[in-house]
């Protein structure tokens, strides 16, 4: 099953009710199969108009308390990013998948991971966070879904899948588990219509007066803490003795894990730390993972974007290098092999 | 003693920020009459976007969502089809339905989402303090155009109802005005026949509603009543332009 | 075992068709495996290709850069990738359309005609189903039955009858 495929189907499996969408390479697959699927299982299949239009009829399913989904690909995600920060405001959970492309701009259309700052520092304007989770093989995407809608229900927050063109496109199998969705009480704030037996519910963003603002924003970065302490999750990968310490996630990870295999071959004490939540970020894991490395070295397809955020997990206390490639190119595992190389001479 | 006038139940009984002789009260209340009289104010959801409408909210007694500057329309969408049962209703300003929000208002036409559009056209952006509006009429003073309307500079008007009655998905695409007590009561009788176009499930209804804004007019009340009626109604005519239900329907 | 394969060649010559089928038949045989298209703006006509991994261990990156096995369907690809392939690796082209041969003595290269068999045999749109038939028989890879099984798979009932017209034009390839 192809990675796009895999998305809708585990969503529909984890009771997504409406999806909302719009072409664009590489994730259209993901809305022709909903099209399929979706009216039959009883729910909602609609293109919109546009990306924004999109978000928004998310966000109005989803302010209902059903479980809504849109995705798209990277220059969609920024036309979103005003329906994601209003979600984030009037927190109403939902699912926005990012089948990552080259930017910025029209950009390209081949697998990358540019996006991460976008994802995990600021999709949208304000003082907010979103949950983003980085599969990293089919099987992955069916999980994290299912994981992301149940976690996203749980504090109230959008969650977003952070994939990438070639995840999307990609064919694996896949088994699809027994999934129970989290059935979450939401009749205290969904707007279902009040049925003349409470007060109405109000979903909103604004709040005009500075100090209401405030308390909000800080009720909310409450939750968020309780999501930073509970939430984190990486993959450690020959950790234990690795003394050059590579950091990857989604599809570059597969690539890392093939050039650590390779370095360990070659008798280099090389390890793979993969984190599985971008935010929350996996600090205590990396600091495990990170405990007998002396040095680390981060990859990316982008210019260099998560690596800020392992120089910080680990306080800078070990130096830290970067490689990458950028615009749709995939590195190699013998890129990464030679990048290890060099790093496990200059450790000696 | 009898009481011969009150407050409809779904309209909330707290203060409003509209500015003294605004219209937004009147058409307030007359929403909230057609709600008590249908009995739906428990199954109805209304969408409030940026605007001098934002805080509807506080206002409707009904479950209410604020909605991105121009983006009523989708998240009205995304309310309707998973709740295709329950009255859903935006409510929307010249700015935020014909500028920001044009796509999002001319494809809820196109597909003709069973939902009612209440638009109120005064000709201005109110809320941020008197700019130009899409339906800012040829010559009018506003903040960003100060020496007037200059069509060869800013563009012209649009004329709401005109372009949505083109729609095939368009039920009811009807102007009223707020002006006098006869366009009030038509004006009502509009907001009525659009939520019953809902409960039959006849496709999309727009009611736009010519008001006033006296304080970015720069017009006491009355003279702002007064513009409505000479330069107002003049530019954009009153009537029916679309209604599936009427013999012959477009005007 | 592990196989990286690259199939190569024009939109519409069924390149990703035959990566599927591969795909497939490793999905029956328990292996682990991976199948990733290329994919570009243009729908018919542009270069495409395809990679497959199948391994006995899971598999790292998706993306086949040195190929064990090449599946060339025009000039353009074999130009392009017969440079990649692996040492001991194996080339299977259609000689129809790929005028040159190769230099490489490190590699094994098949030349099959087989756009020429397919207008023969009257099979449209079978070369690249003949390449995989030669594939098959030169690597073993999988037996007549995961084929078969395999088929049943990537061809939906509604188009059962084209699984005779795979079988034959995989027996052709065998038999080239």
């Amino acid at each position: 099953m192809k990675g796009n495929e895999a998305l809708a189907e585990a969503a529909i499996r984890a009771g997504c009710k409406c999806f909302f969408g719009y072409p664009i390479t590489p994730q259209t697959e993901l809305a022709a199969y909903m099209a399929k699927r979706m009216n039959k299982e009883g729910g909602v299949f609609l293109q919109a108009e546009s990306e924004i239009a999109a978000i928004n009829m998310v966000l109005g399913a989803a302010s209902t308390g059903v479980r809504a989904m849109t995705s798209s690909s990277s220059p969609g995600i920024s036309l979103k990013s005003e329906g994601i920060s209003y979600m984030a405001g009037s927190d109403v959970p939902a699912v926005i998948i990012n089948v990552q492309r080259g930017g910025p701009g029209l950009g390209g259309i081949q697998p990358s991971q540019a996006d991460y700052w976008q994802a995990t520092k600021a999709n949208g304007h304000g003082d907010f966070q979103l949950l983003v989770y980085a599969p990293c093989s089919v099987q992955e995407m069916v999980d994290m879904v299912v994981k992301a809608f149940d976690t996203a229900d749980k504090y109230r927050v959008p969650a977003m899948i952070l994939a990438d063109g070639l995840l999307g496109q990609m064919m694996e199998p896949v088994s699809f588990p027994e999934i129970n969705p989290n059935a979450v009480d939401k009749s205290s704030w969904a707007t279902t219509g009040h049925g003349n037996k409470r007060a109405h519910n109000i979903v909103n963003s604004l709040y005009i007066n500075a100090t209401d603002l405030e308390d909000v924003v800080r009720e909310r970065y409450e939750r968020y803490a309780k999501i930073e302490a509970n939430e984190t999750d990486a993959e450690l990968y020959q950790t234990e003795d690795a003394d050059v310490l590579v950091c990857a996630y989604g599809a570059t990870a597969r690539v890392v894990k093939s050039a650590v295999n390779a370095a360990r071959a070659e008798g280099i004490k090389a390890g793979m730390f993969r984190p599985k939540t971008l935010w929350p970020f996996p600090k205590k894991e990396l600091n495990e993972a990170a405990k007998n490395a002396s040095k680390l070295l981060c990859v990316e397809m982008s210019m260099g974007q998560m690596v800020d955020d392992i120089k910080l997990a680990i306080n800078c206390s070990k130096p830290v290098s970067f490689f990458g490639r950028t615009g749709g190119v995939i590195p190699t595992p013998a890129e990464v092999l030679s990048e290890i190389k060099t790093l496990a001479a200059q450790a000696e | 003693m009898a009481i011969v006038f009150e407050k409809p139940h779904a309209l909330c009984d707290v203060p409003m920020h509209y500015c003294p002789g605004c219209t937004h009260g009147i058409v307030h209340r007359l929403l909230c009459e057609v709600i008590d009289e249908m009995g739906i104010e428990g199954d109805t959801i209304g969408v409030c976007p940026v605007g001098c409408s934002v805080f509807a909210y506080n206002y409707f007694n009904c479950d209410m969502i604020e909605a991105p500057h121009g983006r009523a329309p989708a998240v009205a969408t995304g309310v309707k089809r998973s709740n295709p049962d329950k009255f859903v209703f935006t409510y929307q300003g010249d700015g935020d339905l014909a500028a920001i929000g044009t796509a999002e208002t001319v494809h809820v036409g196109a597909r003709g989402e069973n939902i009612v559009v209440i638009f109120i056209n005064n000709t201005i952006y109110g809320m941020t303090g008197g700019q130009m509006a899409p339906t800012t009429i040829p010559g009018q003073v506003t903040q960003t155009t100060p020496f007037g309307r200059d069509t060869a500079l800013a563009g012209h008007p649009i004329r709401v109802c005109e372009m949505m009655a083109t729609l095939s998905g368009t039920a009811l695409a009807q102007r009223v005005a707020v002006d006098t007590v006869p366009h009030i009561r038509e004006t009502k009788k509009a907001i009525r026949k659009a939520f019953e176009n809902q409960k039959e499930k006849r496709g999309l209804s727009i009611v736009e509603i010519l008001s006033t804004c006296p304080t970015n007019w720069g017009l006491s009340p009355l003279d702002a009543i007064k513009r409505l009626q000479d330069e107002c109604i003049p530019y954009y005519p009153l009537g029916v332009y679309k209604d599936v239900t009427a013999e012959g329907g477009d005007k | 075992m592990t196989y990286d394969i690259l199939l190569a060649g024009f939109g519409g010559q069924g390149i990703l068709f035959a990566g599927k089928l591969l795909a497939y038949c490793a999905l029956i045989d328990g292996k682990e495996l991976s199948w990733l298209p290329s994919y570009g703006p243009e729908m018919r006509g542009g270069t495409c290709n395809c990679s497959v991994c199948i391994s006995d261990e899971p598999i790292g990156s998706p993306l086949v850069l040195t190929p064990d096995l090449l599946i060339a369907l025009n000039q353009p690809s074999f130009d392009k990738f017969i440079g990649t392939v692996r040492e001991g690796g194996k080339a299977f082209i259609d000689s129809t359309l790929v005028e040159t041969k190769s230099d490489r003595t490190d590699i094994e290269c098949h030349y099959v005609p087989a756009t020429q068999m397919e207008t023969d045999a009257n099979l449209p749109k079978a070369a690249n189903i003949i390449l995989l038939g030669k594939l098959l028989k030169e690597t073993g890879m999988f037996s007549e039955e995961t084929v078969r099984q395999a088929l049943e798979k990537c061809i939906p009932p509604k188009r059962a009858h084209l699984i005779d017209n795979n079988l034959r034009a995989i027996k052709m390839g065998q038999e080239a």
